[in-house]
Formats: structure tokens, sequence, C-alpha cells
């Protein structure tokens, strides 16, 4: 092993692809991070020291939030916020697929709406919004449909067909659209061109492309800031107390808190139940992540076998086939 | 070609401006039925903006053109032209099968997902049915084993003789190569060529835009030079290419050759 040594090859010999001579390992000593360790201790200690603070103070009263935390309401609570946050995105994300594809189209009319749209929604806060839904029954006392300056042909009072978890669900769905209007048109334009232009000349149609081709790859962009997206919806529907709906999480731990005059414990309740279902709704955005880097993303094994029984011998019938191409192919040079 | 024969493709005067950029400046051109023909020039030239004309992803400013004597892109009601509805373009492209220099293939679907597609979705093919001739083509091209594979872990000229098949499932009456082996690596640009060849033998009109003077040598059936936006030469390719008349050829020949 080692008599052959540095000379690499000689005139005509070819090198053994595993290298009979193996190359020296390296073993260095690695190197040393005395102060990085240093900081992570110090943040260590008090991380601990504060734990162990917060395990025995008393303000937390961590035995109301032992009682609390698996209370019947509080988890009734936590799904009408999970609905609230589910309905609402998913209205808003339809929403904004319609508003990025008409602010991209080049209808000047479609363009000007879905801006104005924009313009209003992302203008104003989300409370004041909320707030607005709220009195739309003082603002507007019957719904009805119909065509302008005319008897309509349907008329309902807003009051009892709309309710407050409704109505919450619209103000944060219309708010949201807005901003997840903005993350699918960027989505849109991250797509090479050449996609769209590629599907053209197959002959497929504008709204064919847009569907099967340029949507779905643009998925791969919009996904991650809609993850995010939906993690901020969770928590900002602790707003819907301005419409007034009152049955969501943070609502009624704080109703609870009132009653027991003890807003710490629940305050850590309302928080614990944000954090699991935040955690919980970051798996599902890993998967949907990797769903829709097919073909993009780090390589993945193909389809078994393409799901058929056949799939064997019909391979094996096209490499003949491909074979006796091979050979044509030859011919020709 | 008998006067009574409708040319596949016929241009007459045809003008494109970009803004101020005239691009294509009256361009007249017959490509007969089953004629392969390799347009050449430096870039910038626009060959690449006439190809594009042809299958109206551009549309034309001026002149006449058109496929199978139907003119591209309009109508003719009595002396007016109208604009075609995009679902009446669409119609016209789904004919006229387009290779590009950077393949175009969807990132997001598998060979035979990509070739299935437009079958699918605009001529209403059946899956099994269109699976079955995707995998047909596959095999023409020399990519029989490949079906399953992401554009992403074929190499260029895999990915191109894909793009290939998958315009050739369309069962265009036309085929246009926009410098389909440009974007390739040297050694990979023989594998494609020798599918257009055979492609090219099967009978296929065929309109060629790229710089391998050999694949005009050796399978056009006629040769035009543009430079400028204009026609500068056309012919025979071999005869052109071994006897250039004009200036402009001559230059341009002798860098490339």
């Amino acid at each position: 092993m080692t008599s052959s040594g540095p000379d690499r090859s000689a005139p005509g010999s070819t090198p053994s692809p595993h290298g009979a001579d193996a190359a020296p390992v390296v073993k260095a000593v690695r190197l040393r991070h005395p102060w990085r360790n240093l900081i992570a201790v110090i943040i260590l200690i008090i991380a601990v020291a504060f734990i162990w603070d917060a395990a025995g103070r008393t303000a937390y009263h961590w035995d109301i939030f032992g009682k609390y935390v698996f209370d019947k309401r509080i988890s009734e609570a936590a799904f009408n916020t999970l609905q609230l946050t589910v309905y609402s995105m998913v209205i808003a994300a339809i929403l904004a697929l319609v508003l990025a594809v008409m602010r991209l189209s080049s209808n000047p009319v479609f363009k000007s709406i879905s801006w104005f749209y924009l313009w209003i929604f992302r203008g104003t806060p989300v409370y004041v919004q909320l707030t607005f839904w709220g009195l739309l029954s003082v603002i507007y006392p019957t719904l009805s449909i119909g065509l302008p300056f005319m008897h309509p042909w349907l008329e309902f009072p807003t009051g009892s067909t709309l309710t407050f978890f409704e109505l919450a669900i619209i103000g944060l769905a219309l708010n949201e659209s807005a901003y997840l209007a903005e993350i699918v048109r960027a989505g849109i334009l991250s797509v090479d061109r050449g996609q769209e232009e590629a599907a053209t000349a197959l002959g497929m149609t504008w709204t064919q492309s847009m569907l099967r081709i340029v949507i779905p790859q643009s998925m791969r962009v919009i996904i991650p800031p809609t993850g995010n997206e939906v993690i901020s919806m969770l928590k900002t529907t602790s707003l819907v107390t301005a419409v007034p709906y009152s049955l969501d999480l943070f609502a009624r731990s704080r109703d609870i808190a009132t009653s027991l005059f003890a807003p710490v414990p629940l305050l850590l309740v309302a928080s614990a139940w944000y954090l699991a279902i935040t955690s919980v709704l970051m798996v599902g955005q890993y998967y949907l992540e990797k769903r829709f880097a097919r073909g993009i993303g780090a390589a993945r094994p193909t389809k078994g076998a393409g799901g058929t029984t056949a799939a064997p011998t019909t391979t094996a019938q096209f490499e003949v086939v491909s074979e006796a191409y091979n050979t044509d192919e030859k011919e020709h040079q | 070609m008998t006067d009574t024969e409708v040319p596949m493709v016929q241009a007459d005067q045809v003008s494109k401006s970009f803004g101020s950029n005239q691009v294509l400046k009256s361009i007249s051109l017959t490509v007969r039925r089953g004629e392969v023909m390799v347009l050449l020039g430096p870039s910038g030239s626009g060959k690449s903006t006439f190809l594009r004309c042809i299958n109206h992803l551009e549309s034309v400013d001026a002149g006449r053109l058109r496929v199978e004597g139907t003119l591209v892109g309009y109508k003719e009601k009595g002396d007016k032209l109208h604009e075609l509805h995009p679902k009446e373009a669409a119609a016209q492209r789904r004919e006229i099968g387009m290779v590009f220099q950077r393949f175009n293939l969807f990132p997001h679907m598998t060979a035979i997902e990509n070739i299935i597609e437009a079958p699918m979705r605009v001529n209403k093919v059946g899956k099994a049915t269109a699976i079955a001739r995707a995998k047909e083509l596959l095999t023409r091209v020399g990519l029989g084993d490949k079906g399953d594979a992401y554009p992403a872990h074929l190499s260029g000229g895999q990915q191109q003789r894909v793009a290939i098949a998958r315009a050739l499932a369309m069962d265009p009456k036309l085929m246009l190569f926009d410098e389909p082996t440009s974007a390739l690596d040297p050694e990979l640009v023989g594998e494609v060529l020798d599918v257009m060849k055979k492609l090219a033998e099967s009978g296929m009109t065929m309109i060629v835009v790229t710089h391998e003077i050999g694949f005009a040598r050796e399978v056009a059936d006629s040769l035009v030079f543009m430079d400028g936006g204009v026609v500068v030469e056309s012919g025979d390719p071999r005869e052109v290419l071994a006897n250039p008349q004009h200036e402009r050829t001559k230059a341009f020949l002798s860098k490339v050759l």
C-alpha cells in the first residue's frame, strides 16, 4: 500500500476506480469554540433559573392552570378558534386566487377592481373591519337580492340571517384575501414564462394553462408564506371580540379569568392551546411543501412501477424496441 | 410544387415590430407540405420571431401569414380582418407543434404526464389511449424507459427529446423548432438532431431555426438566411452553403463553418 505512494498514474495504466491505495485519512484536531460553549452554558443557566422560579411562583397559579387547561369550555373554544381559522382561510384562498388572476389579467376592468379591493382591505386595520362587520345589521338592516331601484326578489333581515360567528368569518376572510392575493400573485409571477408559452403552443387555453401548469408550479412559492398566514390567522381570530363574537379561545379564557379574578393562569391556558394548534399546523405545512416540491426538490424515489402490474412486461418490450432504435441510430452515423 | 397545392406555410410580406424596433421586414416565403426548411442567421435577425408568428405566439403587424391557406390569428370577413377569439387561436395552435430552446417541459410532471397533458385536456383523448401513445412516442425518441422520470432527472438532450414527443402527441401537421440544440452540451446535440432527422424522414413538415450547419446540409430541403429582419438569401441548402451569393451570407458562414 505504501510503496506506490505519490506516483499517480504511469502512462497507459488506468487507476482502479475504488483506489487500492487509499489516501491518508484526515485526522485533525477539531477546532475548539470556547466562547460558543461558554455562552451556551450561561444561557442554559438562565433558562433553568427562569423555569425553576416560574414553577414556584404563586402569581402563575399553576393549580388553576392545571384545572382549566383541559376544561370543556376551553377545548370547545379552541375548536371554535380552529373553525374560524380554517373557514376564513379557505374562503380567503379562493378569493385570493381570483383577485391575483384578475390583477394579472390583461383586462383593465378586472385589474382596477382587484387593485381597489387590495387598497381598501390592506389599508385598514382588521380590528376596524371586524367592528364594521359587526355593525352590518345596523348599516344594512335588510339584505335583498334583485335589481337596483326595483322591488327585490328576495329579502332577509340581516341580524337574524348572519350570526356573529359568520360575520367574523366574513370579516377575517375578506381581510386575509387581500394579503393572500399578493402571495398568489408573487407565486404566479415566479413561474417561468416559457411554461405558459409551452402550454399555449400545445393548444391549451389560458384557463387550462393556468390551472394545470402555472398554478401547480406556483404552489411551491405560495405555500411557505401561506403557512405563515394560517398561523397568523389563528392568532388574529383573537380579535373577533370586535364583532363581537365571544366563544373563541381568547375571549372564553378571558371570561373565565374574570369570573375567577385570575387573569394570569388563563392567559397561560390560552397560550398553551394556541401554541399546540400552531405546532400541528406546522406539521401540515411540512407535508404540503413536500407534495408540491414534486419534480423539483431533492431526488425522490420514482413512483413504484407506475402502479400497474403489467408494467414489467411492457417495459421489457420497449427496451427491445429502443435497442433496435439505437442500432439504427449507429448506422446513421 | 404545382399551382393547385396549398402550401403548408405561406408568408406574404410579413412585418413585425416590438415598439420602434422592426424585427421582421416584409418576409415572404413558402413552405411546401413535407418540406424541411432551416432558418439560419445571426441572433437578432428575426428568425425566432418569425417562427413564433407562425404559431401566433406573436401577432403579425403587416402582411399575411397563412398555414394551409388559413390566416394565422385572424379571420377575413369581406376585406376586413377580425382578431380570433383566444379559443379559436388555441384551436389553430393544436395542429402546429413547437419545440423550444429551453425545452419548457412541465417540471411538476413526469415525462409521460408531460406528453399526455395536452392530448387529454385539449383533444379529450382517454387516459389509457393517451398513455399508450405517449409510450410509443417515447420509444420513438429513444426514451422508452424514462416515462416515469421527472424532467429534473433527465439530461438536456433527454428533456428535449421528451419535448419533441410532447409536441408530436398532438399529431401536428407542422413542427416548429426554435434553436432546439442551442441550450445543450455539445455531446448531447447529436441525439436530438437524430430524432429530428428521423422525423424529417417520416415526412413531417418542419421549420427549424438552428446553427447546426451539418443538419441543414444533410436534412433540410431548403435554407433561408435571414439578417436584420429580411430574407437575404434562400435556396437549396447545399448550394447556398457551398456557394453563398450574398456578402452577408458569406460573412456569417465564414464564422460558423
